[in-house]
């Protein structure tokens, strides 16, 4: 048993939601308690979704355990079927229904349905969201697109004049940016003469997945999601897939290269012009103050990695962590982490995630909303790259984290929760001043960033910090009250570096209780 | 009363009792409220919270592990461990509720018992009690019935023979505050509430207690206390101008309370409220309300719209009707009503669109739907989580439906 209270993924069911609800004519039977159907919510509430997701809920009760559950199952699905004719049907179980081994696979394939159905093995107690998400688009594929695999050996077939095409794997209902993403991946293909044969599963119905092995190759967009599947059609169709995520300049520049040596395109015009200001932004004098910020990572595999790589080569910045909640990706995070030379943290504790970010008190912290409130609480900037998403990661601009554009929209939102340069100095050096003091917040953010002196539940940042030190007692170094007065007076964002700074010199010179002139000799060590 | 009743079994679209801790976790401030559930659970009290409300919250879920479902004494154990580490880290808990969800239920842990065992370990700090909060067994508000059960045999006995006022149901601090000072000017001076905002000052119980329901969902409650010797004061919920005068008019009646002095307190709440209320309800004049089960409001609501706001009912939808405590709302129903119980979330949306209302009340799930189909809904979660019982918030409830109505007219795009 683990105690948790917010979790970075659902149940594997909501994943197999999110592959139905992203598509068409495709319907999905979970036999579920009542209670489940909260999960309809996410999708028209966080999402905004204008129609029902295509999901029916047996809602069995405890009076129908002792009767027929199996029935029930059968009932539900024949209903289902007959109300919204889809092309295929999923069935699967909640957490709870798996308990009861009915075998819905099983049961609907006894059905002798007018249409394929897909039977789901969701494990609750052991998978997640992701997994479920991924698991369902690999039956989905093997189901419907199985049947048109060549026999084994023997070329792909030729082009034959037309242009090359591919398919968009990945993108689901509720996904971060997903929809965005797919728009702006999907010109930068066309520009460099590449058509997308299917996008799945966002907005594919049952027939599309049937045509996936028609493409020449596949862009894997979303690799938690649709990595087994790419696998399985390169094995099945002899479609290569593409490992570049084009996320930040450097890497879509890498994924242009990639999908035009899978296509057989010239990159070179659509490189000439990227329509991307994120390199000259970047180089921009006002952009000095970026430099060796120290950022804490964490999200899903895909874009923690992605983000560290745009945040050191793109940003300037310097990874100060790194993280993933994805366990079934942990070995890339543990890679990029090495790159990096910081510890990886692969943990969906988000207990854990909020002690390694007091710990390490980065300036500016990349994560999920779950980071954001985190970083909210220990008074640090936060901006969202991952999910699990809100209602506000679906913002009504196109803001796509992928391709030329998302360049463009990761520099501005990873900014923006930073104190600019000049105001940076000013409080520097007017740190006295009533609106300057020391907790005030960019002033571009009204005022956000000193809620914690407002919010009774929500302790100061360094508060957290004092609560691991007291974690070890003895062990937490002594300040002098004179010191402490001095430390305050230190603006809120570098100010947990100064601690950090002082108390390390201080133990490596067994410097005890900490003064005012310990904090500047520390000060003077340091100083770049 | 024969009402037309149309009972379903289909899907049902209605959350489970665990959602109540949303509100209770808020309401009772030293307790904590540990499910031992699924992912599932964990997420549905998180989706369900809508934003996450991130300050450390007084609840949380011990996840049911794969290892768990091989022994059953291990997962006690388990329990026990994680119980042990979260009062460690939450000091200031003094009651903890182990809420049974529909996977502890079908592995039959013996959440009882281990709320026994765990009550024994760790008093006299901390209490231990348990509850289902079960999709099984609950759909919503249910949860809090449950929770409430599970508290009345912690409830001191009052062995006095002076009565006193028991108000049974979750209500906001500041609607128990109106209510105290009704009740006191009346001449009624003990007035008890449960739950109570701190689990350490539960309110005692026994023969001489006479209680009201402010909360139509809470029949096993009722029943509970009617064990301990608590009389049920019979009324209709306290909505409304006219449901609050009727609730608060069967506790007057009960202690005594002659009909002047009991005009005299609350005559100037009423004239304030009924012309707020007027002011408020002018959208809401003549147009049709269908209503989808949610809460168990929806009958007590459905008599406020009619009566006080004018509104026609086209179905009032309930997931479970309790004939007994309904009564005095059914009675000022108008005998052709359409009532339904339990649900077929498709067929009764077949006939919402048949109908096509003025306003649809719907959890959630559907709301956006309807609306993109061109209806006008509000969303039922916000009728638990809104303090609308009592005189002065019957304006406030009136306008929670007013609101979508005129925020229609008002956009051109
Ligand atoms: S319906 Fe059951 S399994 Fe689902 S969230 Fe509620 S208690 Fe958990």
């Amino acid at each position: 048993m683990q105690l948790t209270v917010w979790t970075y993924e659902g149940p594997p069911h909501v994943g197999a939601m999110r592959v139905a609800t992203g598509m068409e004519r495709t319907h999905c039977v979970l036999h579920a308690p009542q209670g489940d159907t909260y999960a309809d919510l996410l999708f028209t509430m966080i999402e905004r979704r204008d129609r029902r997701p295509p999901v029916t809920y047996t809602s069995f009760q405890a009076r129908d355990l002792g009767r027929d559950t199996a029935q029930l199952f059968m009932d539900t699905v024949r209903a289902a079927q007959e109300r919204f004719q889809p092309q295929a049907m999923l069935v699967g179980t909640s957490c709870t229904a798996e308990l009861l081994q009915d075998d819905p696979g099983g049961l609907a394939a006894g059905m002798d349905l007018p249409v394929p159905v897909i039977p789901l093995e969701l494990p609750s107690y052991s998978r997640k969201e992701n997994w479920g998400a991924s698991e369902t688009l690999y039956q989905l594929a093997r189901t419907l697109a199985g049947p048109q695999a060549p026999a084994p050996g023997g070329d792909r077939p030729a082009r034959e004049g037309r242009r090359p095409r591919c398919n968009l794997l990945g993108p689901t209902a509720l996904g971060f940016r997903h929809r965005d993403d797919v728009r702006e991946i999907t010109a930068l293909l066309d520009r460099l003469g590449i058509d997308v044969h299917v996008t799945a599963p966002l907005g594919a119905t049952p027939a599309d997945i049937a045509r996936l092995g028609e493409a020449d190759f596949n862009v894997v967009l979303y690799p938690e999601i649709a990595a087994a599947t790419a696998q399985w059609l390169q094995r099945t169709f002899r479609q290569p897939y593409t490992r570049t995520v084009p996320i930040g300049v450097c890497a879509t520049r890498e994924f242009v290269h990639e999908v035009a040596e899978l296509a057989g395109v010239d990159p070179e015009p659509v490189l000439a012009d990227e329509g991307t200001r994120l390199p000259w932004y970047a180089r921009s004098v006002d952009s000095n103050y970026l430099t060796g910020k120290r950022v804490f990572i964490f999200g899903d595999a895909t874009h923690a990695v992605a983000a560290a790589r745009v945040a050191t080569e793109e940003f300037g910045f310097q990874v100060a962590g790194l993280g993933t909640y994805s366990r079934e990706f942990a070995r890339e995070v543990r890679e990029a982490a090495r790159r990096y030379e910081v510890e990886p943290l692969i943990t969906d504790d988000y207990l854990e995630v909020e002690a390694r970010v007091a710990e390490l008190q980065p300036e500016l912290v990349l994560g999920t909303q779950m980071e954001r409130h985190i970083a909210k609480r220990l008074g640090v900037g936060c901006a969202v790259i991952s999910a699990p998403v809100h209602v506000q990661d679906f913002p009504a601009r196109y803001a796509p984290q992928m391709g030329f554009e998302g360049a463009n929209v990761l520099f501005d939102t990873w900014v923006h929760p930073l104190m600019m340069g000049l105001e940076e100095h000013l409080l520097g050096m007017f740190r006295e001043d009533f609106e300057f003091h020391a907790e005030a917040a960019p002033s571009h953010l009204g005022g956000t960033g000193s809620e914690r002196s407002r919010s009774p539940e929500a302790p100061a940042g360094e508060s957290a910090g004092n609560d691991m030190e007291a974690a070890a007692p003895g062990d937490g170094p002594q300040w002098t009250p004179e010191a402490e007065q001095e430390l305050r007076k230190i603006p809120f964002f570098v100010r947990g570096k100064a601690r950090r700074n002082t108390e390390r010199y201080a133990a490596e010179r067994d410097i005890h209780p900490i003064t005012v002139e310990t904090l500047y000799e520390a000060k003077a060590y340091f100083s770049r | 009363m024969d009402f037309p009743i149309i009972r379903e079994r289909g899907q049902n679209e209605i959350f489970c009792g665990l959602t109540s801790i949303i509100w209770l976790h808020r309401k009772i401030q030293d307790a904590f409220f540990l499910v031992v559930g699924s992912r599932t659970c964990a997420h549905l009290m998180q989706s369900a919270a809508g934003v996450m409300i991130f300050a450390e919250p007084r609840f949380g879920t011990a996840l049911i592990e794969e290892r768990d479902l091989a022994g059953l004494a291990d997962a006690n154990e388990e329990l026990d461990r994680v119980v042990a580490r979260l009062l460690e880290r939450r000091p200031d808990i003094r009651m903890l509720f182990l809420v049974g969800s529909c996977p502890s239920e079908v592995i039959k842990l013996d959440l009882q018992r281990a709320a026994a065992r765990l009550s024994q370990a760790h008093a006299p700090r901390v209490r231990v009690l348990s509850y289902t909060g079960s999709g099984l067994e609950t759909g919503f508000t249910q949860g809090e019935d449950q929770c409430l059960i599970s508290l009345v045999p912690e409830l001191p006995a009052d062995t006095g023979s002076a009565p006193s006022l028991l108000v049974v149901g979750s209500l906001a601090d500041i609607v128990e505050d109106q209510f105290t000072r009704l009740f006191r000017a009346m001449g009624i001076e003990d007035v008890r509430f449960l739950p109570a905002r701190k689990a350490d000052a539960l309110p005692a119980v026994g023969p001489g207690t006479r209680f009201l329901l402010a909360q139509p969902f809470l029949g096993g409650t009722a029943r509970a206390l009617e064990e301990r010797g608590a009389r049920r004061l019979e009324a209709p919920f306290p909505l409304g101008v006219e449901g609050t005068t009727a609730w608060l008019r069967a506790a007057a009646a009960a202690f005594g309370v002659d009909e002047p002095r009991f005009h005299e307190v609350t005559a100037p709440a009423v004239e304030r409220a009924r012309a707020a209320v007027e002011r408020t309800c002018e959208p809401l004049n003549e147009r049709r309300i269908f209503f989808f089960p949610d809460s168990q409001m929806e009958i007590p609501l459905a008599r406020f719209l009619r009566q006080e706001a004018g509104m026609e009912l086209v179905e009032v939808g309930t997931p479970y009707l309790h004939r007994e405590h309904m009564a005095p709302e059914l009675a000022q129903l108008p005998a052709d009503t359409v009532l339904s119980e339990g649900q077929d979330v498709d067929r009764q949306l077949d006939r919402c669109r048949e109908a096509h209302p003025d306003l649809v009340v719907c959890g959630l799930g559907l709301a956006n739907p309807l609306e993109a189909e061109g209806m006008t809904t509000k969303w039922s979660i916000e009728l638990v989580f809104t303090p609308v019982q009592g005189y002065d918030q019957a304006a406030d409830l009136a306008e929670l439906f007013a609101r979508p109505l005129i925020r229609r007219a008002k956009l051109r795009v």
